[in-house]
């Protein structure tokens, strides 16, 4: 002890960081990861690397050399981004289509804006929306993939986009349905055609209950989406059953609970007041299911969290958290 | 497990109480002691003796500089040396009293004796004059003189007085202690106040990670049989000691932004200052002794220590007492580790208010390098008076004083909770601690006017009659 150091208080600091933070998100998107790559087989592990890797090599090549500041892909933040770009892809996407999807992502959607904390969007939503967009044949693309240890995936179209064709067609729901062989079930624990990341619910509901143990999101977001979607989905399933999906599909369907739990949840992209979280939640839900029942998209998840993001910063003007001894 | 907390933010640091089973022990006295003039809110006391004056232990050696101010008295008896500044533990110069120490003699009319005085008087002006007298200030941290405290403006009417038991800054265990060795004076202390204040309810707060302090003071009340005292049990979370959190957890109600806790009809004493006020009107024994615990994370626990002190010692001759600074000390804090200061200057001397020496080791206290804001939100969470500190941080660095304003700056309690709560290490507090200054600045120099124009006004229509 020859100098003592000397600041202003508090002295000690939570051993909470943002890379301990982002390395919980990591570990959360773990087990979707894991029965993707068993289900979907060596294609997705593939899509997987080859986002994780460009993401992180992006920053990081973004951060010295056009930005010349240090590196920030210690944070985690890059590895998060590029593990759910992956989710939010087909196996089938070639390897430089998950490329120009990283650079979307981390390039012009993040580090355009200033790198973590500054920008506006979602960067994993931003570059999934621009290949969804840009390269629609690849994006809808399910081939029958050939999964690991023997898991059988299911070939064809995701529910959604078959309900959405066999409506055009004149088909009732309950036809589809039939006809296809859904069941909650297979929805619940594996095995409904999609992108990765939806292909099954329980293992992306253990990150989430993982995250709201370890305090790194709070629930209000996805529990506001969750409450929407149900409403808004019973309201026109009551109406009109042979016409609108149930809530139930509509909650296991179509990357709502990859999007509900962890793009919606995004610290930087979403409201700071619990007040706005859940009026940024209630559009997000509410504008999944215009699209899902109207629009020209069978999904609509992606767009719902795009077009709040954009609200975010209103949201976060407008609602502001209680003070004490204020009204 | 106790429910009863504050409703707005809050964190939960580990509370690290390493020295709670250590008993209080009595420090030898020094060779000399020096003996500060502003160890209180408000104006510093003016001193009343001269260089080579022979003054008793309890003797008053400075009177009030002001409204707000407190006697001193001498902690110990022998010769005034010097009247000179000297570095406090910031560093920064306040004058004191040098006085070396000869003999042990008290001043007379003082009661040295350990029997426990359970009468309450009966006249109030006599109780609050004693508290006066006996320069008795609060010793939960802000040193207010409590005379003041307890003598509320006409109109103010005192509903719960509320006895800050919580400790809840981590690693202190002098306030614990004292409930454990010195609970009935403790309580006939809060009796005491309980009078002055009108015989309001009175609620001693204490939180849950003492469950022997609770059952002691409950043990202690059915015993001294007073009427309308009651232990409370809090949960466990920082900074339930704060004034406003305090009165939030025990009577569910908010102190208006700039208003004083008496507006919300309560008045907040900690557990040492309720032992002062019963020292200073039941055995006439002014506040020259305290408290402190000498503790950290990079001290052995047989080297930890909870001392009785006399006001003045040098922290450096208690930290020799307790066995020398440890090697792996970074940084040593005098009080708790989230308000308290860090010390730059170990000769600096104890005053009423200290409460501890910490040892932080550097691995536990440096601070990290900040990266950028994720807009997690942590902050705002964790703040207990509902700010948001992100904002509050952003605003401050683009100078704007009127929306720092807006978004409440000035009812900033310094806290630390956001800086603690960060996890980009971003420091909030150092920021907004700063723009407060500048906005309470704003708003006084904004009141003065308003008076002077109001004054001017009234003159100008004086002079037209």
């Amino acid at each position: 002890m020859d100098k003592l150091l000397v600041s202003p208080n508090p002295h000690i600091h939570t051993a909470v960081s943002t890379r301990s933070l982002m390395r919980d998100v990591v570990i959360a998107l773990l087990p979707a990861t894991v029965v993707s790559i068993v289900f979907y087989g060596l294609s997705m592990l593939l899509v997987t690397a080859v986002s994780v890797v460009s993401c992180v090599l992006l920053e990081y090549l973004i951060t010295r050399f056009l930005l010349k500041k240090p590196s920030t892909i210690c944070d985690w933040s890059a590895s998060v981004t590029g593990l759910l770009l992956a989710l939010n892809l087909p196996s089938t996407t070639p390897w430089w289509v998950v490329f120009i999807g990283a650079v979307v992502a981390i390039g012009v959607a993040k580090m355009t804006f200033g790198g973590l904390g500054q920008n506006v969007f979602n960067p994993a939503i931003a570059g999934r929306v621009f290949l969804l967009i840009s390269f629609p044949t690849y994006m809808t693309d399910w081939k029958a993939p050939q999964g690991l240890f023997g898991a059988d995936a299911v070939t064809g179209a995701t529910p959604l986009g078959l309900i959405k064709e066999g409506l055009l067609q004149g088909q009732t729901v309950t036809g589809i349905m039939a006809e296809n062989g859904f069941s909650y079930g297979q929805m619940l624990f594996a095995n409904v055609g999609g992108t990765a990341g939806e292909i099954s619910a329980i293992a992306l509901l253990a990150g989430f209950v993982y995250l709201l143990v370890r305090r790194v999101i709070r629930p209000h977001i996805t529990l506001s989406i969750w409450a929407t979607v149900a409403v808004v989905s019973l309201i026109f399933w009551l109406c009109a059953p042979e016409r609108f999906t149930d809530p139930l599909f509509n909650l296991l369907t179509g990357g709502m609970i990859l999007g509900s739990c962890f793009m919606a949840t995004d610290y930087v992209t979403s409201p700071m007041s619990v007040k706005g979280g859940v009026i940024f939640g209630v559009g997000i839900g509410f504008i999944t299911m215009m699209i899902r029942y109207f629009g020209s998209y069978p999904e609509g998840m992606s767009f719902a969290i795009l077009i709040m993001n954009a609200v975010v910063p209103l949201l976060n003007m407008w609602f502001h958290q209680k003070k004490y001894g204020r009204d | 497990m106790a429910k009863i907390t504050f409703s707005i933010g809050g964190v939960h640091p580990c509370d690290s109480k390493i020295s709670r089973d250590c008993a209080i022990e009595v420090l030898p006295l020094p060779k000399t002691v020096y003996i500060s003039m502003a160890q209180h809110l408000g104006a510093p006391a003016k001193p009343v003796v001269a260089v080579g004056d022979k003054v008793k232990a309890g003797q008053v050696i400075a009177e009030p500089g002001g409204f707000i101010s407190a006697f001193v008295h001498s902690s110990v008896s022998g010769t005034v040396k010097s009247i000179a500044p000297r570095k406090d533990l910031a560093g920064n110069y306040m004058t004191h009293v040098e006085i070396e120490v000869e003999g042990d003699e008290w001043a007379e009319g003082i009661d040295l004796g350990d029997n426990l005085v359970t009468q309450i008087p009966e006249d109030r002006a006599f109780i609050l004059d004693r508290i006066k007298s006996a320069g008795v200030v609060g010793l939960g941290g802000a040193t207010f003189p409590t005379h003041v405290k307890l003598n509320p403006a006409p109109g103010s009417v005192a509903e719960c007085l509320i006895i800050n038991g919580a400790e809840c800054e981590p690693y202190l265990t002098s306030d614990f202690r004292i409930m454990l060795e010195r609970t009935k004076e403790i309580i006939v202390g809060a009796a005491l106040m309980q009078k002055v204040l009108g015989g309001c309810r009175c609620v001693i707060g204490i939180e849950e990670n003492k469950p022997e302090a609770i059952s002691a003071m409950r043990k202690a009340l059915s015993e001294l049989g007073y009427a309308n005292i009651e232990v409370l049990p809090l949960m466990k979370k920082y900074p339930q000691g704060g004034e406003k959190q305090l009165i939030d957890a025990v009577m569910h109600r908010q102190v208006k932004s700039g208003a004083l806790p008496i507006s919300e009809g309560a008045v907040v004493q900690n557990v040492a200052t309720a032992l002062a006020v019963y020292e200073a009107v039941q055995k006439n024994k002014p506040l020259v002794t305290n408290t402190l615990t000498v503790t950290g994370n990079c001290l052995p626990v047989e080297k930890q220590h909870n001392y009785l002190f006399r006001i003045g010692m040098p922290l450096s001759y208690i930290a020799e007492q307790a066995g020398g600074v440890p090697q792996e000390a970074a940084k040593i804090v005098s009080g708790g580790p989230m308000m308290g200061k860090a010390i730059a200057n170990l000769d600096a001397c104890t005053v009423k208010g200290s409460s501890s020496i910490l040892y932080l080791s550097d691995e536990s206290t440096r601070r990290k390098a900040e990266s950028a804001c994720i807009r997690c939100g942590k902050c705002a969470e964790a703040c207990p008076m509902g700010l948001e500190p992100f904002l509050l941080r952003r605003l401050a660095l683009a100078g704007k004083l009127d929306e720092l304003e807006q978004n409440a700056v000035q009812d900033c309690i310094e806290c630390g909770c956001c800086l603690y709560s960060c996890p980009a290490y971003i420091p909030l507090l150092d920021i907004i601690r700063q723009a407060k200054v500048q906005v309470m600045g704003v708003i006084r120099a904004r009141a003065a006017a308003a008076k002077a124009a109001a004054e001017a006004a009234k003159a100008a229509a004086a002079e037209k009659k």
